[in-house]
């Protein structure tokens, strides 16, 4: 008896609510873009300069009196979140402080530092540093700038990966799906607060290969099924395809998910934005593989006469001869 | 049909087996860390083998021993991006020039008259003359100090842009100029913060360019970004004293206002010295590298104006004595006066190779930073927080695993087992790779092993979907298995490249612990790749070999 997630044979029609589907997509996308204007992102100093130093105590911590605390060194925008972790000690109780850049300084100074560490030891004696980051403001600018440099590259590497592999409409509907799933990922993130840093836009890469992953697999089986039934309604043929590698679709996306869980839970505060990121990711870019990439394939038709050597189509095979 | 020849399958499993034996010494981290240390020491001359011989027995020699480097966000350590004010040194070299300019002019005294500095922007030496007429006389005269570009790069541009603006001659730094004498600051400031960082001894620290002007510093194992700092700006003291007597061991002893101090090569070798040194390093303008009158080579330098009166003082009382040149507490070394050095420049001889030489001058030359640095990113990881993050890393990998190593077998049986063996191999090699290559393992990189774990199954899910729809055909389990492998190809190529693709875009443009996801990442894609083509398919054929099974469950 095997353990399955989706019968073995389904012929589940996922373009009867395409439109819907579509339309919901587009709905989100809208939200997330006036989430990002409106409440915008929670940046860290990765991007906006700043210090954030980590603190550890054994007794329980009073976020006010840290505040008053420091409110006395006039430092400007000093934001104060205390951290819940199930991999933490009983007597474990974290906080991160951050500092806005201060004027006229790249990295904040060492004197302002031993000040925060004085006032809070005097807050509460148990209290260590575990860490103290700080970024001036020229290279959380310069970070900013690479990191959309790095994801319009992604985009772009694989528009035209896609393309030389298959043909424009299928690039045209993989980079739809891949935009469709880092701007909900930024929109999630305006909306939840959570903090947007360097790793993040390493997160947001990996959603756009791994969204690709599945978007790719699905257009490979569509292929295949385009030169199989030359004379199928090119819709019949996507549905066929999308049920055809169903169960892999989601088995992949089951056991990525469940070490990206495993991961969430227990590895520790410091990365579960990151780990966040890429849950969603893969939520969304499963959903989006079928029902924006396909569905825009669908709409926007392809060349169907696969048969002939030339062109498109002998770019296609380029691989499958490579014998294992 | 299935067939795979025997020299693919030997060389398969030999690949296995390298890429396991490099995984392996990561098993025994600190054991092996240890040994590492000690057989370093060794080599660096400053441990003999008795003393570390508990160390070294810790990991057999013949082990490879190569280790998958922690990022500072795992071991703790300091993270600096410095920026080094290059203009800082156009300022210096203008200054410096004022002296040959005024030499120059001064020859040509009686058609250009009577020549007087101006006040400037630093990067720039304005000269006004008393005799605008002359101007061409003078524009020619400090034309004549400009030289060609030693670089590369600008062939045929000279050192120094002139022009005159009404009775006022601007000297500036070329364009080429300025390009060669960034880099040579740059490479000079990397050089000192090397030294200095490399003093403290610590592990494996990243002391990198970055861009035209910057430079990243990462060293793991220091308290804190502050105490790199202090450490990177101390400022070498490179100073020359009177010897006043050496010899070895307690029969030199500091007289009044003396201090004695060791040699640099022969640690036995101990000099008195007067206290109060003659020059210091901030007298020094240049050194390089050269060879004397007889071919030996030799290291001159260049002294600024103070240094040069004081020095040709000193040099024309003390003819026939030594004096030492010391560097940060070392006798470099004590070369003999032979004879009144007022030029303001000198020659250090000894017995140089050129390889000493060359050393000593770069020394010399990074005594001090040549420009100030500007500190855009600190970053302090507390050791603890970092083995944090490796026990948490390490409990949700186990925890990944495991629940992925069920599933598959739940899901896909014998085959499920098959694919089990494939994506232990997998993690295997991973760690095996980022070891032999040397890479550094951050946190986001646990993360993308873990993920890692959870896609490399991809590959064998989409075969074993793919050998499943085959069987429904009915051609035999020969051919569907063949079937499945061949027709899920072309699918498990399209889709790993693509995301290589982005890790590679994620490698070239992020930085540190970003980076260190991307590399786990590729590095992931690639053994995954290979082994849930090569090793499922070999342990499936081993097993179909032996069982010839007329029929099949994936």
């Amino acid at each position: 008896m095997r353990l399955k997630l989706v019968p073995s044979e389904t012929n589940w029609d996922f373009f009867r609510l395409s439109s819907v589907a579509l339309v919901a997509s587009g709905v989100a996308v809208m939200a997330s873009i006036v989430l990002f204007f409106v409440i915008g992102l929670n940046f860290g100093i990765d991007f906006r300069g700043g210090t954030t130093i980590r603190t550890e105590a054994h007794s329980e911590v009073d976020v006010a009196a840290y505040r008053e605390a420091l409110q006395g060194l006039d430092l400007g925008d000093i934001s104060i979140t205390e951290v819940f972790d199930p991999t933490f000690a009983a007597d474990e109780h974290v906080t991160l402080v951050n500092v806005q850049a201060q004027d006229g300084q790249e990295s904040v100074s060492a004197e302002t530092i031993a000040a925060i560490e004085a006032v809070l030891q005097e807050v509460d004696p148990t209290i260590t540093f575990p860490s103290v980051e700080s970024v001036g403001p020229t290279v959380s600018g310069e970070l900013v700038q690479t990191a959309i440099i790095a994801v319009t590259l992604a985009i772009a590497a694989v528009l035209i990966y896609i393309w030389l592999r298959f043909e424009w409409q299928f690039s045209l509907g993989a980079v739809a799906a891949l935009i469709h799933d880092v701007t909900l990922t930024i929109g999630i993130f305006c909306l939840l607060q959570i903090r947007f840093d360097l790793a993040i836009i390493a997160a947001l890469l990996t959603i756009v290969g791994y969204s690709l992953n599945d978007t790719v697999i699905v257009f490979d089986r569509v292929r295949e099924n385009l030169r199989k039934f030359k004379k199928r309604p090119l819709k019949e043929v996507l549905n066929l395809s999308i049920n055809d590698t169903l169960s892999r679709t989601v088995m992949t996306s089951f056991t990525t998910l469940i070490a990206l869980i495993a991961l969430f839970v227990l590895g520790g505060d410091v990365i579960r934005g990151f780990v966040f990121a890429m849950i969603w990711g893969i939520v969304v870019g499963t959903y989006s593989s079928v029902f924006v990439a396909s569905a825009i394939l669908l709409r926007l038709g392809v060349k169907r006469d696969w048969s002939k050597t030339d062109g498109g189509g002998a770019s296609g095979t380029q691989f499958a001869n490579i014998d294992a | 049909m299935l067939n795979i020849p025997l020299w693919n399958r030997v060389l398969i499993w030999g690949l296995v087996a390298l890429g396991l034996a490099f995984a392996m010494p990561n098993l025994f981290y600190p054991r092996v860390e240890r040994h590492n240390d000690a057989a370093a020491a060794i080599e660096a001359g400053t441990a003999t083998e008795e003393e570390v011989a508990d160390d070294l027995s810790g990991w057999p020699g013949f082990l490879p021993s190569s280790l998958v480097n922690l990022g500072l966000d795992l071991r703790g350590g300091a993270h600096l991006l410095a920026e080094v004010q290059v203009e800082d040194v156009y300022a210096t070299r203008m200054d410096g020039l004022w002296p040959q300019v005024r030499d120059a002019l001064r020859d040509e005294r009686d058609t250009v008259g009577t020549i007087r500095r101006q006040d400037s922007p630093p990067d720039e030496l304005h000269v006004r003359i008393s005799q605008p007429d002359g101007m061409t006389a003078a524009l020619a005269a400090v034309r004549a100090l400009s030289q060609p570009v030693s670089s590369v790069t600008a062939v045929g541009a000279m050192t120094l842009d002139i022009r005159a603006e009404g009775d006022t001659i601007i000297v500036t730094l070329s364009e080429a100029e300025r390009a060669a004498t960034d880099d040579r600051t740059m490479r000079q400031s990397i050089e000192i913060v090397r030294r200095r960082v490399d003093e403290v001894g610590t592990r494996e620290p990243t002391i990198q360019r970055q861009g035209d002007r910057r430079i990243l510093i990462q060293v793991p194992g220091i308290g804190s970004a502050e105490e790199l700092k202090r450490l990177i700006g101390t400022t070498a003291q490179l100073t020359f004293h009177p010897v006043t007597g050496r010899g070895s061991g307690s029969d030199v002893e500091a007289g009044a206002r003396e201090i004695v101090l060791p040699d640099v090569e022969d640690e036995g070798l101990l000099y008195r010295l007067e206290q109060s040194p003659v020059l210091s390093g901030e007298d020094l303008t240049d050194a390089q590298p050269a060879f004397d009158q007889n071919g030996q080579p030799v290291v001159t330098f260049r002294l600024n104006t103070a240094g040069a009166r004081t020095f040709c003082d000193y040099s024309q009382n003390n003819v026939g004595a030594p004096f030492a040149i010391v560097l940060d507490e070392q006798v470099l070394s004590a070369p003999t006066i032979r004879e009144a050095i007022c030029g303001g420049s000198g020659q250090i001889s000894g017995n140089f190779t050129v390889e000493g030489s060359t050393e000593l001058a770069v020394l010399l030359r990074a005594g001090a930073l040549p420009a100030e640095m500007t500190f855009l990113e600190e970053r302090t990881i507390g050791p603890e927080l970092g083995a944090d993050s490796i026990a948490a890393g390490e409990v949700a990998a186990m925890v990944a695993g495991v629940a992925v190593l069920i599933f598959m077998i739940g899901s896909y049986g014998l085959f499920g087992v098959f694919a089990n063996i494939a994506l232990i191999i997998n993690v295997g090699l991973i760690f095996g790779l980022l070891s032999a290559i040397g890479a550094t393992l951050t946190l986001p990189g646990i993360a993308g092993i873990v993920l890692t774990i959870g896609m490399a199954v991809d590959a064998n899910v989409l075969i074993f979907e793919r050998i499943r729809e085959e069987l429904k055909t009915a051609k035999g389990p020969a051919r569907a298995i063949e079937l499945g492998y061949e027709k899920a190809r072309s699918a498990i190529y399209d889709a790993n490249i693509t995301t290589f693709i982005t890790a590679v875009i994620l490698y070239v443009m992020g930085s540190g612990p970003v980076r260190g996801f991307a590399i786990t990442l590729g590095l992931g894609i690639i053994t995954s790749v290979f082994t849930a083509i090569y090793i499922t398919r070999l342990l499936i054929l081993l097993w179909f070999e032996r069982r010839r099974p007329k029929k099949i469950e994936v």
